[in-house]
This record gives C-alpha cells, structure tokens and sequence, in this order.
C-alpha cells in the first residue's frame, strides 16, 4: 500500500513538480522568535475557505433577487436541515474575519514588520482589509429584510456624498437615491462574483510577498538559528485555527441570527444600523452637521485608509524590539479608545424603540395565524407550565399524553371538564386541577384544539410579548370591537396591519385617550401598565397584514 | 506489554515538551546536527515532530467532519415542509365510459423550494370493465414522454419510442420499465378526486 502510494506520488511530482513544490513550501526557514503570534495570517485564510464554504452552501438555496432572496433564506433557516448552522457560520464568520484580520494587523504594526522591505506586503494586506470589509457591506443586504435594507440606504447615501466622485459612485451601486432591484444585483454580484476571485489573487500576492521576504525576524533573532515552518510553526497555526473554529461553530450553534421582516421601503420608523464594525463610522458621523458631513462621511475616513497604506513610509526608522515601540503603541492606543469610545456611544445611543422585541423571521412563524382567544391559550399553556407532563411537538415529559395527538380527538366542553377536574373525565387521571376560570380555560381549550404535530413549533416560538399581549387583549375583550385574523366583531376597525397605519407612539397614546387622536371614536379609554401596554402594542405590530 | 509501552511513550512525550527550549539557547528541538536536517528537515527529534503532524491531521479531521457533516445533511437531507395532502376534484364520474380513457387537466398547488406554484397537470382516467377507476400520470415511464389514447389499437401510445400500455397501464410493447404510474383516487359520491402520484414498482400487474 505505502510502495503503491509512494509510486503515485512520485510519478506526480515527476510530471508536475508536485511534491517539491509543497516540500519548498513547507520547509521555508522561519526566524527564530516566529512562533504563536504569527498565527493571524494563517487563521484569516483559513476563514476565508470557512466564508468560500458556507457562501457556496447557501447560494445552492438561494434566490438573488430582493422578494425571492428573503423568501428563500426563510426557507433555509425553517426548513433545510443544518441551513440555520451553516446561515450562523457565514455570519459569525464575517464578524470574526473582521476580529482576526484586525489582529493580523494589530501584530505587524506593533513588531514593525512592515518595515523595509515589506512595504508592499503591507499595502497589499490594507487593500485585503478593505476588501474584507466590501464583503461585510455588500453581503449586509443579501437577506433582504428590515435591517439589511435600512443599513444599506445609509450606507449608499454616504457613497453618494463623496466629492467629485459621488454621483458616480451612487449610479454604480445602482442607487439612483434608492436601494432597489438594481442595487440588490450588484451588491450580489460584488458580493460573489467579483470580489472573491479579487480576495484570492490579492492573498496569492500577499503569500508570495511574505515568502519572497521571509517572516519578519526581530532585533536578536540573527544570532539564532532559523527554524522551520513545518511541523512546529503549522502546528500553532493549525491550534489557532481549531479554536477559532470552535468559537465559531459554538456561536453559529448557540446564538441565533436574527431575521426581520421583509424590506419595507415605506417603514418610516425604522431605525437603521450597520454591522458592529461600522458602528464608528455611524456614530463620528453624528459629530459633524450641514455641510460638514462629507467631512465625516468621507474625508476622514478616506483620509484613515490613505494613512493606513502610507504607515510604512511614514514611520521609516530601524527596527526594534517591541517593547521600544512607545510612538507606535501610543498611536494603537489612542486608535483604540476612539473605535472603542464611538462604537459605545453609537450602542448607547441606539433608540429603545430599535431594541424592542423584533418578531424573529428566522423561525417559524405559525403562530401568527392563531387567533388572539388561542394566543392567550398559550399563555395560560406556559403559565400553568403543562409542559412539565405532556409533550408537544418532540419535546416535554412524557408522563400525560403527547397533546397534538389526543386533543385534536377531544372537544372543547370534554376538556374543561377535564381542566377542571381532570380523574372524574378520566378516572385514574394522575392530573392536578388547573385552578383558573370559565373563560380562560375556554382559550387553553381553543388553543389545544388548534393544536396539531404540524404547527406544533408554533408553541416553542410564540415570543413572550405576543403571548402576553394576546392575554391583555383577550381579558379587555377587544374583540367584542375588533378582527385579529378573521376572528372578532367588526365595530371598530380591523387590527391586522395596524403597523402599516399608526406608529407605535400613536397607537400606544390612543390606548390612553381614544377621543383626544379620533374624536368620534367611540372606543373607551384603557389605563393599561407600561409592561401591558408594551406587549399588547408589540402583539399588535407583530400581527400578519 | 503493549499498555506499558504506550505509559512510557507518553511520559517521553511529556519530557520533551516540558523542558524549558531557551535554556541552551537555542530554539526547541535544534541538535546542532545540520546535516540531519536533509532527513528530518525540521531538525526536531521525532516524538515531538511526530506529536506535531498528528495533532495537525487531528484537528484537521474535526475541522473538516464539522463542516461535512452539516454540508451533507444541508444537501441531501429532504426539506422539513409538511406537505397537505390535499384531494382536488376533477370531475364526476358518471361520464366515464367502461375502456375509455379520458385525458382530464386539473390545477393543483405545490411546493417547490421557497415557493408554492399552481400548475397544470394531467391525467388519464380509465374506468375498467369491472367499474374500477383508476388515473395514470402523464408521463410514459420510459423518458418521460407525454403518451396519448390511440383509439384505433386501444392502447396508450408513446410517440417517442413507441412504447405501447394497455388500459389497465401495464406494459404491451417498447422499451418502457414499468406501467403506468397512478395517483391516489377517491371517489365521493359522484365526484371524483386525486391525491399524489405514485410511482409504479416494476412487477406491478
């Protein structure tokens, strides 16, 4: 077996030159100090195969136009098998691309190895930094909803103020003044045709410009013998990649990205953000006003990059050790604290209203469509914790019966009886009593009856304002007045959709004082708690038009 | 004893990893020897070399398992969509004649990815001599070519390569594998309603 392999080997390498090849690349000499904190570069390659991977995954499922583009995203996160995990890796691993070629940079400015004669090295990796940062601009668009399409209008507005080349710049990315179909085609097309050919070659120069220097030794390392890059130096890069890895699989497992709504171009309280690492930007923008915004939009942040690109001219002096490096260290420290300072206040800054619980679409939404009597079902469902004897859906302790298998057989009078005493309707019933009243078990009784192994996610997935708010809803008897879907009386008008008319601030007032917004309202006042009044409104929102 | 080999292995792993590689001087693993280096180019000695390539090929493999995984199930795995069973009705059944094939379009909803698309499709509805009906796909089950009712031989012709199906939708003649495929019917009343279609097994009558 190893004779066989060894020939097949060898007649590759005669052909090919193969073997030599990785031998030369493996065995290059390495200064003697090289060791763990050279392994950013390594750790950003490997991130981009990561990114090629899981890009490559998703676009076999994906639509690349605004409508279909969030519709089959939708589809991958709620309906292919691992499509949430591999969604989670290529996000997580934008972010941490951003992190480790950061690092990458954050090392090489620190040791001075971009000293003569590594200018070029350098300028190539700023240009790779940027390149890096177009795949986290264009790629922000891609699931077309809310957030993606709100934080892209910005960002082509700033594009658009650019001197001399703006109106230019604007027409490119296809925003004649809006994000559109236009738009949508060439971020996707930058995104995944244009860009990573770029990113390859300008690694492959990147590679070939290290290598044709060598690693950069520090002061001392003459004296030593080089070492070589293989095993001892790939075996610490090869570290630094496995946990890398297993942050990233660990965050795109445990932690959710979410999913807004579909775009709505004429949401006008939406408020928008970038991704975290343009959150600078967003926020120095706020320091400068009127004509002066191009100032902060586009000159100093034009000025940031050409400074980024000049760093090895600027600073031309004779290398030393690191810890020598006061001037340097200053600079990344006061660089530090002003990224530091501006992403905090920019979080800081960020409206309540942005942070109010969002409907997450990256999940099933069937309990939309339940009507506002089964929504408080769920409520109560929760509340009474039936979850802790019966399973729903796969999950739950089996010690009653699975409920989507044996309600949908029960009618809702048979079940309150049950409720109320559970062993008279079924003797030997181990069952406590549920201890609530007539009407609130008739909407645990409509809820259950609804309830089928189909929709039964909708369980898992109703957010706490939804079902709480159905419950405030429920108890007002607001549908002695009003339709949530299909269901209710049609005196006052029909609240699906309400999101589309009325604005949150206006809804939540008009709870208050009906008359003072609609005066010949005939609707009464309701003097409801912030925390009701919050989830009810949210409810509302969330409801399907 | 193979258990105590591998005890001793272990703790000269550890020795070599333990000791202190800047105490000569000199990097880890450097003998001095530069000749040794044309065979073991790293210079190292080999259960620490080997130690490394191990631990590399190791965390290669969970990488790559990680990822393939995922990628796997992602692509082969069938989409969790539940999809209804719905009956549509495609007519009455009065106006069947026993041995006379009727070509029926109805519309039905499917799935298809991310979206649902209302299509047309077709299918042969046959009422046999003992009033059983029966209704057959379209599609001849050699290529998938669209067959028709040949009155004048009584049998489902294949235009293609001349394929031949009885009325009962069992292979006569050509190059098709097996009969017919039928859809799950259901007779209510007078109606008549269609469910999926299913492929035929190849020694179906």
């Amino acid at each position: 077996m190893r004779r066989w392999w060894d020939r097949v080997g060898n007649w590759l390498d005669q052909r090919t030159g193969i073997q030599t090849a990785v031998r030369n690349f493996l065995y290059e000499d390495i200064p003697a100090s090289s060791g763990w904190r050279q392994v950013f570069g390594s750790v950003a390659i490997f991130l981009f195969l990561v990114q090629a991977f899981t890009g490559a995954l998703l676009a076999f499922n994906y639509a690349p136009t605004p409508g279909d583009a969030y519709n089959s995203l939708r589809y991958i996160l709620t309906e292919l098998t691992g499509g949430r995990l591999i969604r989670g890796l290529h996000h997580w691993g934008a972010s941490m691309m951003i992190v480790v070629v950061v690092l990458h940079m954050l090392q090489v400015f620190l040791y001075g190895a971009y000293k003569k004669p590594r200018e070029a090295t350098w300028m190539v990796g700023v240009v790779l930094l940027l390149v890096t940062l177009a795949y986290g601009l264009t790629g922000y668009l891609l699931p077309w909803d809310n957030r993606a399409y709100w934080g892209t209008v910005v960002a082509t507005q700033i594009a658009a103020q650019a001197p001399v080349l703006g109106p230019y710049l604007a027409r490119l990315l296809g925003g004649g003044g809006a994000v559109g179909v236009v738009t949508f085609a060439r971020f996707y097309g930058l995104h995944v045709l244009l860009l990573p050919p770029a990113t390859l070659l300008l690694m492959a120069l990147h590679v070939y410009l290290v290598r044709k220097h060598g690693v950069a030794p520090v002061p001392g390392d003459e004296m030593l013998p080089a070492k070589k890059f293989y095993p001892q130096q790939v075996f610490k890069d090869t570290v630094a990649i496995g946990v890398v890895f297993a942050v990233l699989f660990l965050m795109a497992a445990a932690v959710r990205v979410p999913l807004e709504q579909l775009a709505d171009p004429t949401d006008t309280s939406y408020t928008p953000r970038p991704e975290w690492y343009f959150l600078f930007l967003f926020q120095a923008l706020k320091l400068f006003n009127g004509p002066l915004e191009v100032v902060g939009s586009v000159v100093l942040p034009g000025m940031a990059v050409l400074a980024l690109i000049l760093v090895p001219f600027i600073d031309r002096a004779q290398m030393v050790k690191v810890t020598r490096r006061f001037a340097a260290s200053a600079f990344l420290l006061l660089a530090a604290i002003g990224w530091g300072g501006l992403t905090a206040a920019a979080v800081l800054s960020t409206p309540k209203e942005a942070q109010t619980e969002a409907v997450d679409y990256s999940a099933p939404t069937d309990w939309m469509q339940l009507s506002p009597e089964e929504m408080a079902g769920v409520a109560y469902f929760r509340k009474e914790n039936c979850i802790a004897c019966h399973v729903v859906g796969g999950h739950g302790t089996a010690v009653g019966p699975d409920l989507t298998k044996t309600a949908i057989h029960k009618n809702a009078a048979w079940m309150i009886q049950h409720f109320k005493r559970p062993s008279a309707m079924r003797p030997g019933s181990s069952m406590p009593p549920i201890q609530l009243t007539d009407a609130q078990l008739n909407s645990l009784a409509a809820f259950l009856l609804k309830l089928n192994s189909n929709n039964a996610t909708a369980l898992d997935n109703t957010p706490e304002f939804a079902s709480e708010g159905a419950l405030v809803y429920h108890s007002n008897h607001c549908n002695g007045c009003h339709v949530v879907n299909g269901v209710g009386m049609k005196v006052g008008p029909p609240l699906n959709g309400l999101s589309k008319r009325q604005s949150r601030r206006w809804v939540e007032d008009h709870f208050a004082d009906p008359q003072k917004l609609v005066p010949d309202s005939i609707m009464p006042a309701y003097k409801l708690s912030r925390k009701d009044l919050e989830n009810l409104t949210s409810y509302l929102f969330a409801l399907p038009d | 004893m193979p258990g105590r080999r591998l005890v001793r292995r272990a703790a000269s792993l550890f020795a070599v990893l333990a000791q202190n590689p800047n105490k000569s001087g000199l990097p880890a693993g450097y003998d001095g020897n530069v000749s040794n280096a044309a065979q073991a180019p790293s210079g190292q000695d080999p259960t620490r070399r080997n130690f490394y390539v191990g631990a590399i090929y190791a965390i290669g493999a969970v990488i790559s398992a990680a990822l393939g995984v995922p990628a796997f199930a992602y692509l082969f795995f069938p989409p969790k969509a539940q999809i209804s069973d719905d009956w549509i009705e495609i007519g009455g059944v009065t106006r069947l004649v026993p041995n006379e094939p009727l070509e029926t379009t109805f519309r039905r909803n499917r799935l298809d990815g991310w979206k649902v698309i209302s299509e047309k499709s077709t299918a042969w509805v046959v009422k046999g001599a003992d009033n059983r009906i029966v209704a057959f796909g379209p599609q001849c089950t050699h290529l998938g070519c669209a067959y028709h009712w040949d009155e004048g031989r009584n049998l489902f012709l294949c235009p293609c390569h001349n394929s031949l199906f009885g009325a009962d939708g069992t292979v006569k003649a050509g190059p098709a594998p097996r009969p017919l495929d039928r859809y799950d019917i259901k007779v209510e009343g007078d109606k008549l309603r269609i469910g999926k279609l299913r492929q035929s097994g190849a020694n179906e009558a």
